[in-house]
C-alpha cells in the first residue's frame, strides 16, 4: 500500500503540477483580476466590482456580445440537433455502406473548426458569392450575408450546423440500443412510423438527446474561429457576429484590459454552468432511463 | 429493391449538398485569379496549379513550408505530450490506490467542461514571464501536464475495462505499479493511446483561439494563423492562392480521416469526441 501510495503520486505528478499551476491558480488569480484594472505592464489596481458594474450598466458592446452570443447558442444548437437526428435515423438501417455514409456525414465535424472552412464561408456567403448567387437566382437578394448585420450570424449558424455529424453519430450509438422488441410490440399494436418515433425512439433516446444538448450548448457558447474569420477579428458588421469570446479577446488582447476581461471570463463560467444546470433541471421528467418505471 | 435504392440516391445527393462546400474549395484552388471571382461554374475551365506555385514560393515573407513545419511541430509536440501525462494520470486514477484520490478525481472530471477563458489570462501572464510568448511552449508544454482532463478521463474508462487479473499476475511475478504499467497497462491501452494521438494532432491542428494569442511574430505563425493574416492583408484578386492554401492546411485532417476513419468516428460515437 505504501509503496503504491508514493507510486501514485510519482504518475500524478505531471497532472497534480498541471492542475495546480495552470487551472487552480489561474482561476483564483483570474478572480482577482476581475477586481482590478490591470494590463499585462503595470501592477494590477483594486476596483472591487467596478468591472463587473461597467461590464452591466454601461458597457454597451457587452450587451450586443451577449444577444449575438444569446442568438447564436438559440438558433445553432436546436438546428445541428434536428440535423442530427434527422440523419441518424435516416441511415440507422442495415443497408450495404451505411458506414460509410457515416463517416462521410461526420467528416464536416473534423474539417468545420479549421480556418480553412471558415475562410470557405466567408467567401460563399458574401456578396457575389455562390449563396447570394443562388438565392438571387430564385428571386431572393441579400447582398451577401457576411455584409449585412441581420444575415452575418446565419451565415456563422449555417457552419455551426454544417458540423451536425459529431451528435448524429453519438444519436446512432444511441438508436442502436433501442431493443426491437419495443418497435415489434409497437408495431402490433398498430402503430405507424410517426407514432413509433414519438412513442418509442424518442423516449428511449432521451438521455443521448439530453448528453448532446449538453455538450453542444456548452461549446455553442465557446464559438469563437468562425467569428473571428468571417469578420476580421471586429465582429462585424455592426457587431452581428461579435460572439462573447471574440469581445473578450479583443478587450483582453487587443486592449489590454486584462481585469475587464477576466471578468468577463467569470460572467462566461457563471452562465454556462447555471445553464447546464437549467437544462438538467428541465429535462427532469422528459427524459426518461431505461429500467426505470414511468 | 427500388426503396432501397431510392434510399441510396437520396443520402448520396445529401451528402453532395453537404459536402459541397469541400468540393468547392478543391475546385476553386485550381482556378486561375480571374475565374475564382467571376465564374459560378463547380468546376475550373483551365485548371491550374499557379495558386498552389505561389503559396510555396511565398506567402508573407515564408514559403508554405515553414507554416506546415510550425503547425506540424506543434501539433506533434501536443500528440507526445498528451500520450505520455494522460497515460501516467489515468493508470493512477484507474488502478491505484492513494489518499485524495476522490477528491482529486472529481476535481479532474470538473475540469473537463471547464470554458479555458477562466484561466486563459493568468496563464497567458504566466507564459509572458517566463518570456515564452512567441514560442512554442505555451501551446505544447500543458499537455505534458495532462490539462486535457478529456482523455485522462478517456483512458481511465478503457483501463477499468481491462481485466484486474492481469495486474495481480504481474505482481505475483514481482512487478511494481511502475512495471505493471510498462508491461501490462501501456500495451493493452495502445487502441486509447491512438484515439488520444489521433483527436489531439487534429484539434490542434486546427487551434485557431490558442494560437493567435500567444504566436505574434510570423515567423512563428502556424498555417490557421498565416491563413488569417494572408487574408485580411490581401485583395480579392489573391483568393486562389489562398484557397490553395487553404486546402494545404485540410490535407493532414483528410489523410488522418481516410486512414481512421473507423477509430475516429468510434471515438466520437462513444464518447461524445467533438471534432
Amino acid at each position: 500500500m505504501r509503496r503504491t501510495q508514493g507510486a501514485a503520486y510519482l504518475f500524478l505528478s505531471p497532472w497534480i503540477i498541471g492542475a495546480t499551476l495552470l487551472t487552480v491558480g489561474p482561476m483564483l488569480a483570474s478572480l482577482y483580476l476581475s477586481l482590478t484594472d490591470y494590463d499585462l505592464f503595470d501592477p494590477p489596481k483594486w476596483l472591487g466590482l467596478d468591472n463587473y458594474r461597467v461590464m452591466f450598466t454601461e458597457d454597451d458592446r457587452f450587451w450586443a456580445a451577449v444577444g449575438t452570443t444569446a442568438r447564436y447558442v438559440l438558433f445553432s444548437v436546436p438546428l445541428k440537433l434536428v440535423l442530427a437526428l434527422a440523419v441518424a435515423l435516416l441511415l440507422n438501417r442495415p443497408r450495404r455502406g451505411s458506414g460509410l455514409y457515416r463517416s462521410a456525414f461526420y467528416a464536416p465535424s473534423l474539417l468545420g473548426a479549421s480556418v480553412s472552412l471558415a475562410l470557405v464561408w466567408r467567401a460563399m456567403f458574401a456578396s457575389g458569392g455562390t449563396v447570394d448567387r443562388v438565392l438571387a437566382a430564385v428571386g431572393i437578394t441579400t447582398g451577401g450575408w457576411v455584409d449585412q448585420p441581420q444575415y452575418a450570424l446565419l451565415a456563422l449558424v449555417a457552419l455551426a450546423a454544417w458540423q451536425f455529424g459529431a451528435p448524429m453519430v453519438i444519436f446512432l450509438a444511441g438508436l442502436k440500443q433501442i431493443p426491437r422488441e419495443l418497435y415489434e410490440a409497437a408495431a402490433i399494436d398498430g402503430a405507424g412510423p410517426l407514432r413509433r418515433l414519438v412513442s418509442v425512439t424518442l423516449p428511449m433516446l432521451s438521455p443521448v438527446i439530453l448528453f448532446n444538448l449538453v455538450l453542444e450548448t456548452i461549446h455553442a457558447f465557446q464559438a469563437f474561429t468562425g467569428a473571428f474569420v468571417v469578420s476580421s477579428g471586429r465582429g462585424g458588421p455592426s457587431d452581428s457576429t461579435l460572439l462573447y469570446t471574440l469581445y473578450l479577446y479583443q478587450r483582453g488582447f487587443t486592449d489590454f484590459r486584462m481585469g475587464y476581461a477576466s471578468a468577463m471570463a467569470w460572467v462566461l463560467l457563471v452562465v454556462v454552468a447555471g445553464v447546464t444546470l437549467l437544462l438538467f433541471r428541465g429535462a427532469r421528467g422528459l427524459v426518461f432511463y431505461a429500467g426505470e418505471d414511468r | 429493391m427500388t426503396r432501397r435504392l431510392v434510399w441510396h440516391v437520396f443520402v448520396v445527393l445529401v451528402l453532395v449538398v453537404l459536402l459541397y462546400p469541400v468540393i468547392w474549395l478543391v475546385s476553386t484552388s485550381f482556378k486561375p485569379a480571374q475565374e475564382v471571382l467571376s465564374g459560378l461554374a463547380l468546376l475550373p475551365k483551365a485548371p491550374t496549379g499557379d495558386n498552389y506555385a505561389q503559396v510555396f514560393a511565398g506567402v508573407g515573407g515564408f514559403s508554405v513550408w515553414h507554416y506546415l513545419g510550425n503547425s506540424l511541430l506543434v501539433s506533434a509536440g501536443a500528440v507526445l505530450g498528451n500520450v505520455i501525462s494522460c497515460s501516467l494520470a489515468a493508470y493512477a486514477f484507474a488502478r491505484l490506490h492513494f489518499r485524495g484520490r476522490g477528491p482529486m478525481f472529481g476535481f479532474m472530471m470538473g475540469t473537463i467542461m471547464l470554458p479555458q477563458h477562466v484561466v486563459l489570462i493568468p496563464q497567458y501572464i504566466i507564459f509572458q514571464k517566463l518570456g515564452m510568448v512567441d514560442t512554442f511552449w505555451p501551446l505544447v508544454l500543458p499537455k505534458f501536464l495532462a490539462t486535457d482532463a478529456f482523455f485522462v478521463f478517456l483512458m481511465v474508462q478503457f483501463i477499468r475495462g481491462l481485466p484486474r487479473e492481469l495486474d495481480e499476475a504481474a505482481t505475483l511475478d514481482g512487478c511494481g505499479p511502475v512495471g505493471t504499467f510498462r508491461h501490462v497497462v501501456l500495451p493493452l491501452l495502445r487502441p486509447a493511446l491512438v484515439t488520444t494521438a489521433i483527436f489531439t494532432f487534429i484539434w490542434t491542428w486546427n487551434d485557431f483561439f490558442s494560437q493567435i494569442i500567444y504566436l505574434n511574430d510570423p515567423s512563428r505563425f502556424t498555417l490557421p494563423l498565416a491563413l488569417q493574416i494572408f487574408v485580411d492583408q490581401s485583395t480579392q484578386s489573391a483568393y486562389g492562392p489562398m484557397f490553395a492554401m487553404s486546402v494545404l492546411a485540410l490535407v493532414p485532417i483528410g489523410l488522418f480521416f481516410l486512414a481512421f476513419q473507423r477509430l475516429l468516428v468510434e471515438g466520437a460515437a462513444t464518447s461524445g469526441l467533438k471534432g
